[in-house]
């Protein structure tokens, strides 16, 4: 765990991060929080705050007395909002440094290019 | 949210010295408390109050409603894990556990003796004979197996290795997420216990000086670190919480950045780091971070 950010935005996380990479396919039943807070050795109200930070942006849901689902869709939604944090966060800032540094958008392409290989 | 225990206005005085110092707070149900402080800051004493073992020199204590003191009908729902608890001279560890059901109307003797079998618990030797961390242990399997609806650990550890600390909190856990009850864990080991804790409260001086959610004292503080000139002209007018420096270096505590403060910070070439919750405690109390180091 990172000490910089609160544990619960962290949870979050590692769970969309397994849900992109496709360890929890759509529709497939999420550990317990419980489960999720003897794993990571967190306080379960913690665990439980993470899972409803999903929950609330309808990336999980709930089944009454049966236990938390990955939403129909749920990968997509989140591919797409890491994107436009991709755009923001690297993407934005790539941008502004090459053209600081004179460097044309042929020659940053062609730089990709290059690290591909 | 229903409170467990009320306490207002609380004073202990040992002659001239205030233990706990008018202190006010209440602990809500079902919760883990992280009860912090230095040594002598009065985390004892408090929860000797708490538990009916001392009396208040003034103030009102109300747990489970009403006056722990005498009180069979609220202390019977405690279970109290002392520092140094006393044994009778013979008392073996068996003794123990055979006497627990009879204090605890929850105890589990079927969990008791998992937990005996993993701390490797000699229930023959007598107490007298055992180790620090093996008495220790009797005290976490009894705090545990009675299943109390508020159980009160005082620095349950002393002598316990790094494993079977673990194991206490792993079993802590488990068995809290199985059967939520108010536990409340006072210790020096901040870093082990940070994440299991969902309320914290700091005495110091007899004092209470932080009462706060776990979630939201973690990362309330940044450190910034630069050269002396930088970090001071961003620190600017800022309450500083703590500073140190080193040759032209220094390092500032301050409190949590946001997004726009924290991209000036890395513009202004300064670097930042997290504080933990035991920095930002010792950072809070003025402490030498040796003190919360030793077990």
């Amino acid at each position: 765990m990172d000490e910089s950010r609160p544990i619960f935005v962290q949870i979050a996380e590692q769970i969309e991060n397994d849900i992109i990479s496709g360890l929890m396919a759509d529709e497939t039943q999420v550990p317990s929080t419980n489960e999720f807070a003897a794993f990571y050795r967190i306080n379960p109200a913690t665990a439980l705050k993470g899972v409803n930070l999903l929950v609330d942006q309808g990336i999980l849901y709930k089944k009454r007395g049966i236990g938390m689902f990955v939403t129909d869709g749920a990968r997509a939604q989140l591919v797409a909002k890491r994107t436009d944090q991709f755009s923001a966060e690297f993407v934005r800032p790539l941008i502004a440094e090459a053209a600081k540094l004179g460097i044309t958008s042929a020659q940053l392409t062609e730089m990709i290019r290059k690290e591909e290989k | 949210m229903t409170n467990v225990i009320e306490v207002s206005d609380l004073t202990k005085n040992f002659g001239s010295l205030a233990a706990v110092n008018s202190a006010t707070f209440t602990v809500s149900e079902n919760k883990i408390y992280g009860l912090l402080g230095r040594n002598g800051a009065g985390k004892t004493t408090l929860m000797q109050l708490l538990t009916g073992q001392d009396f208040a020199s003034s103030g009102t204590i109300r747990v489970f409603g009403e006056s722990p003191v005498e009180n069979a009908h609220v202390l019977e729902r405690i279970s109290f894990i002392k520092e140094s608890q006393r044994y009778p001279d013979d008392f073996r560890a068996k003794h123990v556990f055979r006497t627990a059901p009879w204090f605890f109307a929850n105890w589990d003797a079927d969990f008791a003796s998992q937990l005996i079998e993993e701390f490797r618990l000699p229930l023959d030797r007598r107490i007298k004979k055992m180790s620090r961390g093996q008495v220790s242990a009797i005290g976490v399997v009894v705090g545990l197996a009675s299943r109390a609806p508020l159980t009160f650990f005082d620095e349950p550890y002393l002598g316990l290795d790094a494993v079977a600390r673990q194991l206490f909190y792993d079993r802590l856990l488990e068995d809290y997420a199985q059967r939520p009850r108010t536990v409340i864990l006072s210790t020096h080991l901040i870093d082990e216990v940070a994440n299991l804790l969902e309320h914290v409260l700091v005495i110091d001086q007899g004092r209470i000086i932080i009462d706060e959610d776990a979630e939201s004292l973690r990362g309330s503080a940044t450190a910034v670190v630069g050269t002396a000139s930088a970090v001071d002209a961003f620190v600017g007018t800022r309450e500083v919480l703590h500073r140190d420096a080193i040759g032209g270096l220094a390092s500032v505590t301050i409190a949590r950045l946001d997004r726009a403060e924290r991209e000036a910070a890395a513009t202004a070439g300064l670097e930042l780091s997290a504080v933990s919750l035991q920095q930002l405690i010792i950072r809070r109390t003025n402490t030498s971070e040796k003190e919360f180091q030793s077990a």
